[in-house]
């Protein structure tokens, strides 16, 4: 079953993080990418640039609306995200934890939703999808 | 029983859920690999209880009956199930079940029933710990899940509570009360909350979930006086009953024979504790001889099996305490120095305000007044203890033994505004009365 996994946290301004910080947080992600791919659980995974970088694009009455910033101005933003397969919501959780990102803010987990499987029926004992 | 009244019947139904239900919907969710059709259909069971019993008289072996009933139900809700694979692979699971019913508990199992299956169960703890209701307990207790859904779910499917039961018991409407189960049923179902005892790594922090949501269970039933009276007992009683469940099937575990018997013995003062308008009696005021012996003796033997473990932890420390209350034949007789040790250690397992405030009275009872109230005055900026009047009322009552009147007397009337109960409210009131005649 597929998670997206959205790193939520502070914002910080690159210029102010010492170099040596910023390199470890680089490697803790280099080598939690690495594991999950080890674990054949990566589908995806991308840093985002800063909120300051987004727009907001709303359509209403056919018009559409664009606004500079993110979605929602809150203290924290969305700061990158994984897309993982994972058996169950415990594997999740427990891939969830060793994200760099949770130490300091907080990883948000939501299952993706699946469509139905019409497919042919599958035999016993297979994983429903 | 071919004849009574409706709600003999009704209530005769309930009892028999309540002490069947839990198994079976545990049973069946194992064996249909979904949460929500086996407890729907074990509702639906219920539901045909209701109407064919008063007909038909109480079955012979009424597990069976509602067994039965229950599983023909899920073999129809999956039938009408939309997702196909899953479907087949359960209704497989569902008649190997039916087959080789009594002889071998695993025999419904495909990888589907089992949601770990397809990666490799911890085959070490499923085969030590087979019982169904371990699973479900677990699953309930999943910090997924809200912590009102958690005490919700756990009445619902292994106390086999009725909704409107739960609802009341907790005070809020009927509707909320389902919604809330609706929505954590869902969640389970949509985030694949596996249906698994946890493996060892995890085990220590998820049971201490699964404690703590028995624990709120007694203590809504505890706390609570006067109004809803019939329904808190029975919260009491059922928490204590499903903290049985937990120790017999993990006798290895002691803080789970520490809360059994932190639940014993707060619940042995059952009787003592209510005055006869409802309100709460002081631990200090309570009639001693209305104290339930039988449960202060299993709750101290309890209490002693799961500290020869050697892993002390919360809810041994604090069943620890109550028992030093509940073994003092009169309030003078109590050990305060032995509490006031336990209070310490607690605050080293457990820290909270609360805490370090019963550290202080105790203290302060075994004599020492100026350590106690070192503490309390280290505790005058902690918000979270602002509003809360058993602060004030220890405040009071140590500023008065030292002898400052004046600060005594502000800590009482605060107290006073601060507390709900009448019993308490009048011992503060002649308190401050005596320290305000004294300072004329």
């Amino acid at each position: 079953m597929r998670y997206l996994f959205m790193i939520f946290g502070a914002e910080v301004d690159p210029a102010t993080v010492p170099d040596a910080e910023a390199a470890a947080e680089m490697a803790a992600y280099n080598a939690f990418t690495q594991e999950v791919q080890a674990r054949g659980l990566m589908l995806g995974g991308e840093a985002l640039e800063p909120s300051s970088t987004a727009t907001t694009v709303r359509v209403r009455d056919g018009h559409a609306l664009v606004t500079d910033g993110p979605f929602a101005e809150t203290k924290e933003q969305i700061l990158g995200y994984y897309l993982l397969e994972c058996a169950d919501l415990d594997e999740a959780l427990e891939m969830a934890a060793r994200v760099p990102g949770a130490a300091s803010g907080g990883i948000e987990v939501r299952p993706i939703w699946e469509l139905p499987a019409e497919a042919a029926p599958a035999a016993p004992g297979a994983t429903a999808v | 029983m071919a004849s009574g009244s409706a709600t003999d019947w009704q209530a005769t139904v309930e009892a028999v859920f309540r002490e069947e239900s839990g198994r079976i919907v545990a049973t069946l969710i194992r064996q249909t690999g979904d949460f929500e059709v086996a407890e729907e259909s074990v509702q639906d069971a219920f539901l045909a209880a209701l109407e064919r019993w008063p007909r038909d008289g109480l079955p012979r072996n009424p597990a069976a009956w509602i067994t039965t009933t229950a599983r023909n139900r899920a073999l129809d809700r999956l039938r009408r199930a939309q997702r196909f694979a899953r479907r087949q692979a359960a209704l497989h699971a569902l008649a190997a079940a039916e087959s080789a019913e009594a002889a071998d508990p695993f025999a419904g199992r495909s990888g589907l029933a089992d949601p770990t299956g397809a990666d490799g169960p911890s085959t070490e703890s499923e085969a030590a710990l087979p019982d169904d209701r371990l699973r479900l307990i677990f699953t309930c207790c999943h910090p997924a899940l809200s912590p009102e859904a958690r005490v919700a779910l756990t009445l619902r499917t292994l106390g086999g509570l009725q909704t409107p039961e739960i609802a009341r018991a907790f005070l809020v409407p009927e509707a909320t009360m389902a919604q809330r189960l609706v929505r954590a049923k869902r969640k389970i179902r949509e985030a694949r909350i596996p249906y698994r005892v946890p493996p060892p790594e995890v085990l220590p922090a998820r049971l201490a979930s699964v404690l703590a949501v028995l624990y709120l269970i007694f203590n809504e039933g505890y706390l609570a006086s006067g109004g809803e009276a019939p329904i808190r007992r029975e919260l009491c009683a059922e928490a204590i009953r499903l903290a049985r469940i937990v120790v017999e099937l993990l006798p290895d575990e002691p803080e789970a024979r520490g809360l059994l018997a932190l639940l014993l013995l707060h619940d042995a003062r059952r009787e003592a504790r209510q005055a006869p308008d409802g309100s709460l009696v002081l631990l200090e005021q309570q009639d001693r001889r209305r104290w339930d012996r039988a449960a202060i003796a299993e709750g101290s033997a309890l209490l002693a099996e799961a500290l020869a473990a050697g892993r002390p932890g919360p809810y041994q420390v604090q069943a620890a305490i109550a028992a030093a209350h509940d073994q003092a034949a009169t309030p003078a007789a109590t050990d305060w120095p032995r509490i006031a040790a336990l209070y310490a250690r607690l605050a080293i397992l457990a820290p909270s305000p609360v805490v370090e405030l019963n550290r202080a009275v105790a203290l302060a009872m075994s004599g020492d007044l100026e350590a106690g109230l070192a503490i309390l005055d280290g505790l005058g900026g902690d918000a979270r203890l602002a509003a809360y009047h058993p602060f004030h009322a220890a405040r009071a009552d140590l500023l008065r033994r030292s002898g400052r009147s004046a600060e005594a007397a502000v800590a009482y009337r605060r107290a006073i505004r601060l507390t709900a109960n009448p019993a308490e409210a009048a011992v503060l009131r002649e308190r401050l009365a005596e320290i305000e005649a004294a300072g004329r």
